[in-house]
């Protein structure tokens, strides 16, 4: 293959990560932004998401696209609905010291995927695409419900944006970010702050597996790589900051598929920690962070 | 010291010689109480434990369910047809997690907890060489239905076997010849980067070259890899065969992946059924499969000239004529590997039967029968073919099935011999100690 088409196949498969990657890296850099909770299951919400467009898409007959779309809006509302209780039962009640969370966190990371292979089982299951339309470019094939994949990430995005910076709900949680105890003694009620927080982070992840588990098939060690690639876009990009988040997530992304086109997978996993580390010397706060106070 | 409260004194004490013989008489009782008796006898009829490692979890899961569904069956025939040396066979299994580590952790629990007379099943080839270590110091025979070269390289060490499933390096010098002639000269292997992998990885290009073809390109993908396009370009457009084999739970989407990729304009395709072991053929997508070929170690489809033995294995088992699960038709089997768990505990059988087998003392006799063997013949023992044993390298030696896509099933289209397959060996286990 000629290196034009080759570049763009490498481009495209590098976009569609970023495009999963940005979602789930988004919900874990809120989390942390606002509560200061270093989510480690936040994996195990991303492969709650596959599991559950699985059983949703299986259990409703009919044409693809129809039970696809109740996936994409049921699967993330339960899991919301699940990282809700868990905040409630887990997360409060450690004061969301930061400690105490990351502990707590690891344990919600093994008792979900074990549930999930008692419950679901250890095989890997496919969903139906939506649709099934396949792109013909001069030089090769490409899936045309990957590149919808793109479109519908980059959707959510600016949603999340509009309701993080346009509307009150979104001034509520940036005011407990800056400053939770100013933000409760002004009457937000940033218990609930937080506990919404969660849910719509792990939504945000669960959102990104519905997305690309018609292409990767739902397994219950799915959420390992996803938890690895967003700490890693969350650092890049700076803890807490969603510009950095998206700008990050498609540089690692794109670096990850080009690389990974070119030269080896692993290479591009090496290229990208090396990265962190470099980050995380020259520029501990991320590249859009803001140094703490 | 004096005996003051009389303890030794049996006048004191009132132990009197009507007590002594109730006593007597009690412990004889007991001596002959069913339950003693059993005791008694348990060098013979207590059921002999057979150690299943099974790929319950990880990324052999698929393989496991089915191997542990044909273990039972195999089981409950043996049984019911008297046991091995009349006793009951009873299988223990533990989940390896198809992790080399823990497969090895697995031996050990069943040679020092469960304490069984064997360990067997073991699939995915990383976690034999994992485990075959743990065998050969605890001692005990490991069986293995693993497919891989690993066993008959001799590298492992005495105590392991594999003789219900031919290896990979003869499969494929079995197999080269009909590919040069049939599918194309110029082949691109595609193979999962671990120990099974690289079987094919060492093993095709020279079967290939002595066919007068050659492997001009080599692509080792991850066996926990989940998107596969990437690999793709790296395909040389030269191609004529694309040989695929891969393992673990992303196979459907390096199937649909390569559809995408090339859609109807494609090289032929040669696959190792592993590509789609426990995967529906017809699952949407693989449309563009129609047409290709590929290895089956024991068809998934119902055969025409299938013998009475395959079909008395097939409703054992539990397979309908689409080599689906009776009443699932979406529990896809791996049909092509798990005839192997079937015939090697008729293997198991035959070696105990041979070696007069007692108990684990008698460990290193059922290794050294199992060396005599030489030959199984097809039928009820043997389903899937007839097969030869060689045991200096522990390994036997089958016939091999080319099936074609055709109309939304696998249809045969070529068995080889034996004597395709059949190889130099590489060394000889039986000079190790026992």
């Amino acid at each position: 293959m000629h290196f034009g088409p080759h570049l763009l196949l490498a481009a495209l498969e590098g976009l569609v990560t970023s495009a999963v990657l940005a979602l789930t890296a988004l919900g874990l850099s809120l989390v942390f932004g606002v509560m200061r909770v270093v989510n480690v299951a936040h994996g195990e919400f991303f492969m709650l998401g596959a599991v559950l467009a699985w059983a949703i898409s299986t259990a409703i007959s009919g044409h693809p696209a129809l039970s696809f779309l109740a996936a994409l809006v049921l699967a993330p509302l339960i899991v919301g609905l699940i990282a809700l209780v868990s905040e409630r039962l887990v997360l409060r009640r450690l004061n969301y010291n930061p400690e105490a969370t990351i502990v707590a966190t690891i344990g919600m990371l093994y008792i979900i995927q074990q549930l999930a292979l008692t419950f679901y089982g250890p095989e890997a299951r496919p969903v139906e695409p939506p649709f099934s339309y396949r792109i013909l470019l001069p030089w090769f094939g490409y899936s045309g419900y990957k590149l919808s994949i793109i479109a519908a990430s980059a959707l959510l995005l600016v949603a999340t944006w509009f309701v993080l910076t346009r509307t009150k709900i979104g001034l509520v949680m940036r005011a407990t970010q800056y400053d939770s105890e100013t933000a409760q003694a002004f009457g937000i009620p940033v218990d609930r702050v937080y506990a919404g927080v969660f849910a719509l982070g792990a939504m945000l992840a669960a959102v990104a597996a519905v997305l690309i588990v018609p292409i990767s098939q739902a397994h219950y060690l799915m959420g390992q790589d996803p938890l690895l690639l967003s700490f890693i876009v969350v650092i890049i990009g700076g803890l807490g900051s969603l510009r950095g988040t998206v700008v990050a997530a498609v540089l690692i992304g794109l670096s990850d598929g080009i690389i990974s086109v070119f030269f080896s997978p692993t290479l591009a996993k090496i290229i990208a920690t090396l990265l962190v580390a470099m980050v995380l010397v020259f520029r501990p706060q991320g590249l859009f962070g803001t140094a703490s106070r | 010291m004096t005996d003051k409260n009389g303890f030794f004194d049996l006048s004191k004490t009132g132990l009197t010689r009507r007590t002594a013989l109730k006593g007597l008489a009690a412990g004889a009782g007991l001596a002959v109480a069913p339950g003693f008796v059993r005791y008694s006898q348990a060098q013979s009829s207590a059921p002999i434990k057979i150690g299943f490692q099974s790929h319950r979890t990880g990324i052999g899961a698929a393989y496991g369910r089915w191997y542990e569904r044909t273990t039972a069956a195999a089981v409950k025939a043996i049984n019911e047809a008297g046991g091995i040396n009349g006793r009951p066979v009873e299988v223990i299994i533990e989940d390896d997690g198809t992790d080399p580590g823990r497969g090895a952790e697995v031996v050990g629990k069943f040679a020092t907890q469960h304490k069984t007379d064997i360990v067997y099943g073991t699939l995915f080839s990383h976690v034999v060489i994992g485990s075959a270590p743990a065998a050969g110091e605890a001692k005990m025979p490991y069986f293995v239905v693993s497919e891989g070269h690993h066993v008959a390289s001799t590298k492992l060490n005495r105590y392991v076997f594999q003789p219900g499933i031919t290896d990979v390096k003869s499969q494929i010098q079995a197999m080269a010849p009909w590919i040069a002639a049939n599918a194309g000269k110029k082949v691109t292997q595609i193979f999962p980067d671990f120990a099974f992998g690289y079987d094919h990885r060492d093993y095709l290009p020279p079967a290939l070259k002595a066919q007068g073809a050659e492997v001009i390109a080599q692509i080792a993908i991850p066996p926990t890899e989940s998107s596969f396009t990437k690999y793709f370009p790296q395909i040389p457009a030269e191609t004529e065969v694309i040989y695929h084999v891969m393992v673990g739970p992303a196979v459907l989407t390096f199937v649909k992946e390569l559809g995408e990729f090339y859609g109807s304009n494609r090289p032929q395709l040669f696959g190792f059924i592993d590509s789609l072991e426990a995967t529906d053929i017809n699952s949407p997508g693989l449309e563009f499969l129609d047409g290709s070929h590929f290895w089956e170690g024991s068809p998934r489809y119902a055969q025409p000239d299938d013998s009475a033995a395959q079909k008395a294995y097939r409703a054992a088992v539990g397979i309908d004529d689409n080599g689906a699960a009776v009443g699932d038709p979406k529990d896809v089997s791996t049909a092509a590997h798990m005839f192997g768990c079937w015939e090697t505990l008729y293997v198991v059988k035959k070696a105990m039967e041979d070696a007069g087998y007692k108990g684990p003392e008698d460990r290193a006799k059922l290794v050294e029968a199992t060396e005599a063997l030489t030959e199984f013949a097809e039928g009820p023992e043997h389903p899937q073919g007839p097969k030869t044993f060689n045991g200096k390298i522990h390994q036997c030696f089958g016939i091999q099935n080319i099936s074609k896509v055709e109309g939304g099933r696998l249809n045969v289209v070529h068995k080889t011999k034996i004597e395709d397959g059949l190889y130099e060996p590489e060394g000889d286990y039986t000079t190790q100690p026992l």
